[in-house]
């Protein structure tokens, strides 16, 4: 049996702003096992990177982790003091490679002083342990070593957001979360950056959760994917179970809104009107009052994730 | 076959870089980026023709040449049969764009946030003198709302661009685009922005006016799938050329550039059985920049079959293959 990486328990994390508690993750509960990689899909506004941040112990503000638990390698991480979280937690238990290559590095240091910085502070490097060590993680990621001594304008998109993913893995973390790493990419460059991805999950093992919205990128390099819609999971399992055998109506509407490669298709599907409101979420089911398959119950109640197939679980009153 | 709605002819299109005050002393040549460089395609009624290709390759500067936002540098633009190129005096470009309309890439900043839905489709009708009172523009705009089933049109029309959604502000932008009735539209990355659930009833809509008013599109992508699904013709650009062109089925499925083949297969596919499988990528190196264009055949650096001597030294023609399917490259068939 593989051990779990990542586990988080009924994780509640509200923003609370002016106009109301937004509950964006709201009871999620899921498993992350060692060497794999689980997509986390969704619109925008369903809750999916507010997750991510939550998870590295830094829910952006007015958000706020309210319930639930988190443990990374077995260690509980919500209601760590912030200094602990900072020394032993992020980047080095669990790291994060951002969205938008363009903007996650600093303009007016090089590369170099920006990866070397964690090295020194975290592990006490020397400066020149520091930078052998990053010219390592440079090469590992295909780019020249020499890279250190540059400026980020001097990079393509695609070599910078290769030194982001080098610089998620120096302190070689347990959990790694790319939060949109390819949205702001060319198609070429996209199919490289996953390539590397892949790759590095072969090479070194890496345990990640991949979130993007975009369900045929996911699909590259997902073993399991989780749904989510309105801050709750509606569905999770195995890839192929997802993609070829989707339980909840949800899954199956934005599977059947991707238009394909190399397949006629008369008509598109999409799904009408717009997520909720999370202040207010529509009570029952979330999906309901955009789901064609409605019953009475489903504005009621709210459905509980239930085992479809062996590790597949949807949240659906139609199981 | 009938005339073609749009016609462009070895278009081109050079923007000069300026110079550093010691390169102007010593005289140094000025240098240019060759964001397009001598294309030339034609568009059929009700035809949907993708023009596609990575950033930087002159597909956007394309659309703005044909709504005359830029001027070209050198070549012809036919709409209709009449010569549009150098039209210049305002009654000339307000006629043409009664025609030529544009959808563009980012619903957030295409429209002013301080007008209303209202003020924003009565603008073009203003404009173009439409409408003689508030009354029959306001019934026009209606029916321009309705037509892009923003329902009931009298619940939209007082707000503002921030109170609307994602899909439903692009919407608007096409129903600005359409209140005009033109025959053409240029629609820039129109769905690029949105969620994969909009971006499908978005491309639905314009399919759907596509067949109820005849209109005829010129679909900028960087999104192959969506461009098989949408279009009827393709053509592929690459730093200013068109390397290849045909319709969608005989691009994507038997493509004949190396180009394509690269950029076919890079597209992601929702397919998880081939996770754990590296995909091989037939293309090396970065896109160059367009100031310094190679020579012989402008993707033969990055050209995995690359030959010395002729793809190095020769500038291939874009020629005929098979009906209708054109490539611009000294291989095809040989590779």
């Amino acid at each position: 049996m593989v051990k779990n990486v990542l586990e988080v328990k009924d994780l509640k994390m509200y923003y609370f702003t002016n106009k109301g508690v937004v509950k964006a993750v709201d009871n999620i509960t899921f498993n992350l096992k060692k060497g794999e990689v689980l997509g986390l899909a969704g619109e925008s506004g369903c809750g999916k990177s507010s997750l991510g941040f939550t998870l590295m112990g830094m829910p952006t503000p007015p958000g706020k982790i309210v319930s639930g638990s988190i443990k990374i390698d077995g260690r509980e991480i919500v209601g760590l003091p912030e200094d602990v979280l900072r020394k032993e937690v992020r980047w080095q238990k669990i790291s994060m490679i951002f969205q938008g290559a363009m903007n996650a590095l600093n303009p007016v240091y090089t590369v170099g002083y920006q990866m070397t910085e964690p090295l020194m502070l975290h592990k006490g490097m020397s400066k020149e342990e520091a930078i052998d060590r990053a010219q390592k993680y440079l090469e590992l990621v295909g780019l020249d070593p020499e890279i250190v001594y540059r400026y980020p304008h001097e990079l393509s998109g695609g070599m910078k957001q290769r030194v982001i993913i080098a610089t998620a893995l120096l302190l070689e973390p347990d959990v790694v979360i790319a939060d949109e790493p390819t949205t702001a990419l060319d198609v070429v460059v996209q199919a490289q950056i996953i390539n590397l991805l892949k790759k590095l999950k072969k090479e070194l093992g890496l345990s990640m959760i991949f979130i993007t919205h975009d369900l045929s990128i996911l699909a590259e390099i997902s073993d399991r994917v989780a749904i989510m819609y309105a801050g709750k999971i509606v569905e999770i399992g195995d890839s192929e179970k997802i993609y070829y055998e989707p339980a909840h109506p949800y899954t199956q509407k934005l599977l059947s809104a991707i238009p394909r490669l190399h397949e006629d298709i008369e008509r598109l599907e999409f799904i009408p009107g717009q997520p909720p409101n999370l202040i207010n979420p529509p009570k029952g089911c979330r999906f309901n009052p955009r789901c064609p398959y409605v019953m009475q119950v489903c504005k009621e109640q709210e459905p509980e994730l239930k085992e479809v197939d062996k590790d597949h679980y949807a949240a659906c009153w139609l199981l | 076959m009938a005339e073609p709605i749009l016609k462009v002819e070895n278009l081109k299109k050079y923007f000069p870089i300026k110079r550093g005050f010691i390169d102007t002393i010593k005289g140094a040549p000025q240098k240019k980026v060759h964001a397009v460089d001598g294309i030339s395609f034609e568009i059929y009624k009700q035809q949907v023709f993708a023009l596609v290709g990575e950033s930087g390759c002159g597909k956007s500067t394309t659309g703005k040449l044909i709504v005359k936002l830029l001027e070209p540098t050198d070549g012809k633009i036919y709409l209709e049969g009449k010569d549009v190129t150098y039209i210049k005096t305002k009654e000339e470009i307000l006629d043409y764009r009664r025609h030529v309309q544009m959808i563009f890439q980012d619903p957030f900043s295409s429209m002013n946030p301080r007008f209303r839905i209202f003020d924003i489709l009565e603008e073009p009708l203003l404009i173009h003198g439409i409408g003689e009172t508030k009354a029959e523009r306001e019934e026009l705009i209606y029916k321009a709302l309705e037509m892009v089933k923003i329902t009931p049109p009298e619940d939209y029309v007082g707000r503002f661009p921030h109170m609307l959604s994602g899909g439903q502000r692009q919407r608007v932008a096409i129903a600005r685009a359409l209140i005009l009735n033109p025959t053409f539209i240029v629609a820039d990355e129109p769905v690029s922005m949105l969620d994969v659930s909009i971006r499908a009833e978005i491309l639905e809509l314009m399919k759907e006016l596509k067949e109820k008013m005849g209109v005829t599109y010129l679909y900028i992508t960087h999104d192959m799938s969506t461009a098989r699904y949408f279009a009827d013709w393709m053509a592929v650009m690459y730093l200013g050329r068109i390397v290849e062109m045909g319709p969608v089925e005989k691009v994507i499925d038997n493509p004949l550039h190396p180009y394509t083949r690269a950029l076919l297969a890079a597209v992601p596919e929702p397919k998880p059985e081939r996770r754990n499988v590296i995909k091989e990528l037939p293309i090396k190196g970065e896109v160059p920049n367009a100031v310094d264009i190679p020579p012989g055949c402008r993707f033969h650096p990055r050209c995995i079959y690359a030959q010395k001597g002729l793809c190095d030294a020769k500038h291939p023609q874009l020629v005929e293959y098979e009906h209708n399917h054109f490539a611009e490259c000294h291989l095809v068939g040989k590779y």
